[in-house]
């Protein structure tokens, strides 16, 4: 990319790209930290979630008040003005996945640490990997602008909508069994919802990363994977 | 830097040209093909030009431009310093014809009718093509005199009142009429900058032109002032053809719904604003308009 001629421009438009790395890699590790408190109970871990969310918070409104004052300073236009424009809403996606994470780390109290209770939660874990897995991707691609490699990231965003109807049925069947698990289910079925609500938060950034670099929307058909298999049709 | 050319460029009207090689013109392609997008809804065409070319004596300021200006819309020419976007403006009313040395090449058309025809009356031809300038230039007259002046050598009024009719509608027009009301026998050199721009603005639509051809009517007023024309100018498009030359990016997005792109010499790229100053198709477009050179 050509430089601009006034290099305090480029400045400030890399200074907004950092702070959606940073967003993007805090979220991350966010949901991580939050699935472990959850798989092995730790209340530490997840008050440390719950109290990271307001960082997220912070970081989304200095990206705003930076995106602001550049678009009054600069009037950006073209691809500068989408970036801006695509930044404050990657953001507030981002600042929505860190409240997502924060829920998470709420529910962790409420799953106790019962065997029982870290069994039914082990049902989300390669949904949670998955999830945290595709966010630090669509940041990484967003940074690196490279458009292409989003089409196949929202592909594998279907993989996590396929996995959130397998736990369902899995907690299902485990409250059927027992009505005494059916809090930890419960508690565990909000989880998952939160984690396939992060998905949707990543999509959305797959969406407007593409609108960022090309200007124009990515391809409207998702490709449909089958309810059995792992592979979406798409390569 | 960009904002005193245009002046530099009258001064030496006159002057022989030297060739100095252009390094970056040397590189561009002379075939190079205008990248053009339509408007979703199209618009009735009015001014056809078809490879044109112009020189200024052995130098090539134009490179086979061509374009259709469609009527009841704005199209703002943008591009560097020196690209050719007032020596493309002046083609279209013709007057280059009155710069020595300069030659016009290929076709222009008003709605279908050759401008370039040496059968046509070029005095009429300026009414029904009018221009406004960078400066405002009102004559040392009063300010009716100013408006009255067209109409009268053009002999569209009959009577006293019929002229006085078409001066205050003209100045009405170009949302004058009020703040100069009172002092119509006044000298119109005494008005601001501004007025004095929205003065021009009358003068030309008083003829009762088809199209009207602007040279960055605002680089010399200040914000209130350009906010005022570029209302009038989107006043003004429900009933005229307005070709707008501006080197305000911002301006060219606020004011045309067609935007063309001219460097060094070639159009570039055209296509409706919004896409032009959002997505452009060409990346020559996109470095220019986002700062990264010009
Ligand atoms: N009267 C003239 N005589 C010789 N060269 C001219 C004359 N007017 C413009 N030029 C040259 O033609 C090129 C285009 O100029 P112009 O149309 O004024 O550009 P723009 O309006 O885009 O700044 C420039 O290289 C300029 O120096
Ligand atoms: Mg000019």
């Amino acid at each position: 990319m050509v430089a601009h001629t006034v290099t305090s421009f480029d400045e400030e438009l890399a200074a907004i790209d950092r702070i959606i790395r940073d967003m993007g890699h805090f979220s991350a590790a966010m949901v991580q930290a939050a699935t472990v408190a959850l798989l092995e109970g730790e209340q530490d871990m997840a008050r440390r979630v719950i109290a990271d969310d307001a960082v997220m918070d912070a970081r989304q409104r200095e990206l705003d008040e930076r995106a602001i004052t550049l678009i009054g300073k600069r009037q950006p236009m073209a691809d500068d003005l989408r970036t801006v424009v695509g930044a404050i809403r990657i953001a507030s996606d981002l600042e929505r996945i860190g409240d997502l994470a924060k829920n998470l780390g709420k529910r962790v109290a409420a799953v106790d640490k019962s065997p029982a209770s870290q069994t039914f939660a082990h049902s989300i874990e390669s949904m949670a990997e998955l999830v945290q897995h595709q966010l630090e991707r669509v940041v990484d691609i967003y940074i690196e602008r490279d458009a292409e490699a989003l089409v196949p990231l929202r592909a594998d965003d279907e993989k996590i909508d396929v996995q959130y109807t397998a736990v369902f049925r899995e907690l299902l069947t485990y409250m059927m069994e027992d009505p005494r698990n059916i809090t930890a289910c419960t508690h565990l079925l909000f989880c998952a919802k939160n984690l396939e609500r992060i998905g949707d938060h990543v999509t959305n950034i797959a969406e407007n990363a593409y609108y960022v670099m090309t200007g124009s929307q990515l391809p409207a058909n998702r490709p449909k994977v089958d309810e059995t298999g792992t592979q979406p049709s798409l390569a | 830097m960009m904002f005193n050319a245009p002046e530099t460029q009258k001064m030496n009207a006159n002057v022989a040209p030297v060739s100095i090689p252009d390094p970056a013109s040397v590189a561009l392609p002379k075939t190079f093909q205008t990248v053009r997008t339509p408007d979703p809804e199209p618009r009735q065409v009015r001014v056809h030009a078809k490879d044109v070319s112009v020189f200024y004596g052995p130098k090539q300021a134009l490179f086979d431009v061509s374009i259709d200006i469609p009527e009841k819309a704005v199209t703002a020419f943008i591009g560097p310093s020196g690209c050719g976007k007032s020596t493309f403006l002046r083609c279209l009313n013709r007057m280059n014809d009155t710069i020595e040395g300069a030659r016009v090449s290929g076709t222009i058309q008003l709605d279908g009718e050759d401008l370039y025809d040496p059968k046509l009356d070029v005095v009429e031809l300026r009414a029904r093509i009018g221009m406004v300038f960078q400066k405002p230039n009102p004559f040392p007259k009063t300010i009716f005199e100013n408006v009255a002046y067209g109409p009268r050598i053009h002999g569209l009024a009959t009577s006293k009142t019929d002229l006085e009719q078409i001066v205050v509608e003209s100045l009405q027009k170009a949302s004058l009429f009020n703040e100069v009301k009172d002092r119509l026998h006044e000298v119109g050199t005494g008005l601001s900058g501004g007025q004095q721009q929205r003065l021009c603005i009358a003068r030309a639509i008083a003829v009762s032109p088809e199209v009207i051809l602007m040279d960055e009517p605002c680089s010399a007023l200040d914000p209130i002032a350009t906010a005022k024309i570029e209302e009038l100018i989107d006043e003004l498009r429900a009933n005229y053809t307005i070709v707008i030359v501006t080197h305000s990016m911002q301006q060219a997005a606020r004011v045309s719904q067609r935007t063309a792109f001219f460097h060094l010499g070639i159009l570039v790229e055209e296509g409706p604003t919004e896409m032009m100053f959002t997505s452009p198709a060409e990346k020559r477009t996109q470095d220019y308009i986002t700062g990264r050179f010009g």
